[in-house]
């Protein structure tokens, strides 16, 4: 027998030597492609090395290859389970070096559509956990809310996943009244019942908790070394939301509350989901009743073209969109790192500009890099099947993850 | 300068920068505050205890990203930019050290774990080495790949490609071949100091300027045209101008 084989004696008299299995890239609890080496001793993980990239697409290079504008969607192509969410980090440093103002109609109907987005990409996360677990009534019937906040998204941007909506200076267009009236019933009267009737199979039934509950357990002070955040470090009982720490848009004007978890395992962070959920839509229901009148773009015509009508009118108006289509708007040189609260935790774009009209370097801090990296500690010591329950919790994307 | 955006707002930046350069000392190389974000540059084999420092006495206890920057035209063309986040004082700072290909800069694998994929990152997309780092592998890029893809001298297409082959049942890698150039359109003005030279205008540059002769041909007087004498007496006659 080789040597460099581990040898443990867990069965008494007999050796068991470890073994190497692969978890991935095509295995529908690895939500992706992930692939996982993982060295097993019967059933024990003793160690997980995450191989991502398999979806790598080199966004960060394109980005530097295109305008401002024309960068945009390729943000909603990153994390496709909540796109409107990453584009908010992108206009968020865009208009960080312009340093211009948004009109507050279009900070409040970003808050609203980007907290939408949370409650559509949460609806897939906590579906897909409990499937993952060995659920599958209340993954369907989240999918009937998913659903319908797609239906959303298309009437505001025309697109149901790559909305490509927000743009730098505001929004890209108004949206009808109706809409924010049909958002409203919808909260009542579909989500909140669909949503509660689908938690009550899961919260508190004995097979979820077994497979969840001291699962993947994190300390608080695991979470800050690496690098955690969102419900992953709210999971872990520290009370940290950018939403609320470090406000963007209208979030300070908003009332909801940061729900953090006790023990750090996966039934917390599930749990942490589940709680915002039902924050996000008191966030949308404050949004709908404080929104304001006005315009939805700045009106800074050398960013924000100017809209049709005025085109026929005004010759002005007809080169500022030529000139904006065409060369886009120069940035001023610097760098900034901004970040903001997506559903899966912190989102950052570090934003380099040397002053020209494409982005000199757009490096995108992905969520699940620091998360995915903690794989190995988080899983070792336990058994094989509660990989899934740990990957479900961390709430990964590769669209996202890998770039 | 007044703020106008939107983007996220943390605690102040007041004080801080000098409170931070006088921490690091001689560590610092240059430090600024521009667009409301404060920007260390530090040597690069100190890097670790600057960042031991900032995450210990300082408190930034996150390391949220670890950026790479290229410029070719410098001689150390990297910039290597680590975000920390302060959770107890709510603030953010980036750290910056610069490299070439050749200098390893020193891991912080030693002060956060998650530092490991972040460097590996790096790496993989610029080449830049980290001393130290006990997995340095490529992370993002296809097992086997070649170069490192964010350099900015590496072309946007890539030198290869991927398809099924049916004759080898297998995935095989084949030169680029493209159906159509790939276009890089260019809509900067002409007017506004583009620093290239215009389709067209590089005819003007080429043509060779006229060759030297020894005496410069000038017209002083009538002989000097080289018409010659009238050909035809009659023809200066003037009509009277109804032509027939």
């Amino acid at each position: 027998m080789s040597l460099s084989l581990e040898q443990s004696p867990t069965t008494g008299d007999d050796v068991i030597t470890n073994y190497t299995i692969n978890f991935g890239p095509q295995h529908p609890a690895a939500h992706g492609v992930l692939r996982m080496v993982m060295e097993l001793d019967g059933e024990i993980i003793e160690r997980i090395d995450p191989h991502v990239g398999l979806l790598h697409r080199g966004t960060e290079k394109l980005i530097e290859h295109k305008t401002y504008l024309q960068a945009l969607p390729y943000f909603d192509r990153l994390d496709y389970c909540s796109p409107l969410a990453m584009e908010h980090s992108y206009v968020l440093a865009v208009e960080k070096l312009l340093n211009i103002e948004v009109p507050l109609r279009a900070q409040y109907l970003r808050v609203l559509f980007a907290e939408l987005t949370r409650i559509c990409n949460h609806m897939l996360n906590l579906g897909s956990h409990v499937m993952d677990v060995g659920a599958m009534t209340p993954n369907l019937w989240m999918f009937e809310v998913r659903e319908d906040c797609l239906n959303f998204f298309e009437r505001a941007s025309g697109a149901r996943m790559h909305a490509a909506w927000f743009r730098p200076g505001g929004v890209h267009q108004d949206v009808p009244l109706k809409l924010l009236t049909d958002i409203a019933d919808w909260i009542d009267t579909r989500l909140h019942p669909l949503f509660n009737d689908a938690m009550s199979l899961v919260v508190d039934n004995r097979i979820f908790k077994q497979r969840n509950v001291d699962i993947g357990v994190v300390s608080k002070e695991d979470a800050l070394r690496w690098g955690f955040s969102g419900p992953m470090i709210r999971g872990s009982g520290i009370a940290w939301d950018l939403r609320k720490s470090q406000p963007y848009d209208v979030y300070d004007r908003m009332d909801f509350a940061v729900p953090v978890g006790t023990s750090g395992d996966c039934y917390d962070r599930f749990m942490v989901r589940v709680e915002e959920v039902r924050q996000s839509a008191r966030i949308i229901q404050q949004c709908i009743a404080q929104m304001p009148e006005g315009p939805v773009a700045s009106t800074d015509r050398k960013v924000v073209p100017p809209k049709r009508a005025e085109m026929k009118q005004s010759m002005e108006a007809l080169i500022h969109h030529f000139k904006l289509y065409t060369e886009g708007f120069h940035v001023p040189a610097g760098e900034v790192y901004v970040a903001t609260e997506s559903p899966k935790g912190e989102f950052g774009v570090y934003l380099v500009s040397d002053g020209s009209n494409k982005p000199y370097r757009c490096k995108i801090r992905p969520t699940a890099f620091s998360h995915l990296q903690a794989m190995d500690f988080m899983s070792v010591g336990h058994m094989l099947p509660d990989v899934t329950a740990i990957i479900g919790a961390i709430d990964v994307v590769f669209g996202e993850c890998d770039r | 300068m007044t703020v106008l955006h939107s983007a996220p707002r943390w605690t102040s930046n007041e004080g801080v920068l000098d409170t931070l350069v006088a921490a690091l000392g001689d560590m610092v190389v240059a430090s600024k505050e521009e667009h409301g974000e404060i920007v260390l540059t530090v040597a690069r084999d100190r890097v670790e205890d600057a960042l031991r420092l900032l995450r210990d006495e300082h408190e930034y206890q996150q390391l949220m990203d670890i950026a790479g920057v290229d410029y070719p035209q410098r001689a150390e063309r990297f910039d290597v930019c680590y975000c920390l986040l302060s959770v107890t004082r709510n603030h953010r700072i980036v750290v910056k050290v610069t490299t070439d290909e050749v200098a390893p800069v020193p891991t912080v694998t030693t002060l956060w774990p998650n530092a490991g994929w972040y460097e590996r990152e790096v790496y993989d997309m610029f080449g830049v080495l980290f001393a130290g780092n006990p997995d340095l592998r490529r992370i993002l890029t296809d097992y086997g790949f070649q170069g490192h893809p964010f350099r900015k001298d590496f072309p946007l297409t890539g030198y290869v490609e991927l398809r099924y082959s049916e004759e080898d049942k297998r995935v095989v890698y084949e030169p680029v071949q493209l159906a159509q150039d790939l276009r890089q359109f260019d809509f900067m003005s002409p007017w506004e100091g583009a620093d290239y030279v215009l389709p067209g205008d590089e005819k003007a540059v080429q043509a060779a300027p006229p060759p030297k002769v020894d005496t410069p041909k000038t017209t002083e007087k009538p002989a000097d045209t080289g018409a010659g004498a009238k050909a035809n007496a009659e023809a200066a006659k003037k009509t009277d101008g109804d032509g027939a």
